[in-house]
């Protein structure tokens, strides 16, 4: 029988007020499972106050070999920044 | 895009320091010497366990217990960090661990000599896992980046590895006549053998130049081997300590140390698996996971029970 079991993303938060980061995967045949797998492995010295599980298989990501053009649209937007717009020195709190 | 430009583009990245991930392309060697590097590196992690769970029921004391079982803990989770980066390349556990089982993957020939006294304890500590931590530390910065980002879990975690092995060294190098004479047998067996660990000599390891140019290494074995020595002389002089070499001196035009001729013979039977303990250890492996078998079926159960239930009650 196949023994490979469900392969998890697993996602920390290191502490309160934080977002939940990617740390790594695991193998386990069900969520409550791969909760406990992730806090062995990666929380044995409080790295962490919430772990999220999700299925591998359930992840979309964009392709990273169309990379430039998908992310095409912001390259030129630079009057998206502040610093594009002039304020005299003299002026603060803006 | 065409071969030769995702390779030319493949380059351009590693030449400028822009790690590798998983869906990037990459060249079918570079993925296949990291898969063979890692999944090595993983089982180096797990077989590394047993010469320790030797004497975790024999500890002297209940701090060197815990600090053991810890470091054994570690172990087993340095393997899972690998093992998961290495599934990142395509490959998958269960091969792994059949590769390893049937003899066709190799780990580090160091866990194939046996731990006899308590003394092995510290020796690994100091030796074994600072000599890990000397060639673990460059693959920080290793091309390729879950390899990268799980190598920065394992340093930051394997630092206390070695300090607990430095101070039972310590203790019983300070202790009495019989102490310091374990600590005195335990560098001269396990010396020659974590020299070897770094691998063979530069000439002979016909993988190290493309590692170097695709910055899956970032140095050599002879690079790091002479580091280790460097590192490791002073630290068994504050021992009082003999290391078991009587050419190794002090070179001061070359400000390093020279070391006596390593028995290469030793190490590559060593390798083809004819260790002490080789068979042992496979052995021990085999047995672990084959009498882990029904927990896997019965959680597989479990959960495809679960599921069941579950779309019933739709």
């Amino acid at each position: 029988m196949d023994t490979q079991w469900t392969l998890w993303e697993v996602f920390i938060r290191s502490k309160q007020g934080l977002d939940h980061k990617h740390v790594g995967s695991l193998h386990a045949a069900d969520a409550t499972m791969a909760i406990k797998n992730a806090r062995d492995v990666y929380t044995r010295r409080m790295e962490g106050v919430s772990i999220w599980v999700v299925e591998s298989n359930l992840i979309h990501a964009s392709n990273p070999e169309e990379k430039d053009a998908f992310f095409d649209p912001a390259n030129d937007k630079i009057y998206r920044h502040p610093t594009f717009y002039e304020v005299p020195d003299t002026i603060s709190h803006i | 895009m065409k071969n030769e430009m995702l390779e030319e583009d493949f380059e351009d990245k590693v030449a400028s320091d822009i790690r590798i991930e998983p869906n990037d392309w990459m060249p079918k060697k570079y993925r296949d010497t990291l898969i063979r590097q890692i999944s090595q590196h993983a089982h180096s992690e797990i077989v590394g366990m047993l010469p320790e769970r030797n004497w975790i029921g024999r500890a002297p004391t209940l701090k060197r217990k815990i600090a053991l079982l810890a470091k054994v803990q570690d172990e087993a989770g340095h393997g899972l960090y690998l093992y998961s980066a290495a599934e990142t390349l395509g490959t998958k556990r269960e091969v792994m661990l059949d590769d390893l089982h049937s003899g066709k993957a190799k780990y580090s020939s160091i866990f194939n000599y046996p731990t006899l006294t308590w003394a092995d304890m510290g020796a690994i500590g100091w030796l074994v896992d600072g000599a890990a931590i000397m060639n673990q530390v460059p693959l920080c910065r290793t091309s390729y980046g879950p390899y990268a980002r799980a190598m920065v879990r394992v340093c930051k975690e394997e630092s206390f590895h070695q300090r607990q092995g430095y101070e039972i060294m310590i203790a019983l190098s300070k202790g009495s006549k019989e102490q310091k004479d374990l600590a005195q047998d335990a560098l001269n067996r396990w010396w020659w053998p974590v020299l070897m660990m770094f691998g063979p000599k530069d000439d002979e390891s016909p993988n190290t130049e493309l590692s170097v140019r695709w910055k899956i290494k970032r140095f050599t074995n002879d690079e790091l081997r002479q580091k280790f020595v460097d590192a490791t002389v002073p630290q068994a002089e504050y021992l009082g300590l003999t290391i078991p070499d009587p050419d190794l001196k002090w070179n001061e035009a070359k400000n390093q140390y020279d070391v006596g001729p390593i028995d290469w013979a030793e190490f590559w039977d060593v390798v083809n698996g004819n260790g002490p303990c080789s068979s042992q250890r496979i052995a021990a492996r085999i047995k672990a996971h084959d009498d882990g078998a029904w927990i896997r079926e019965a959680a597989t159960s479990y959960d495809k029970k679960q599921r069941t239930m579950a779309n019933s009650y739709v």
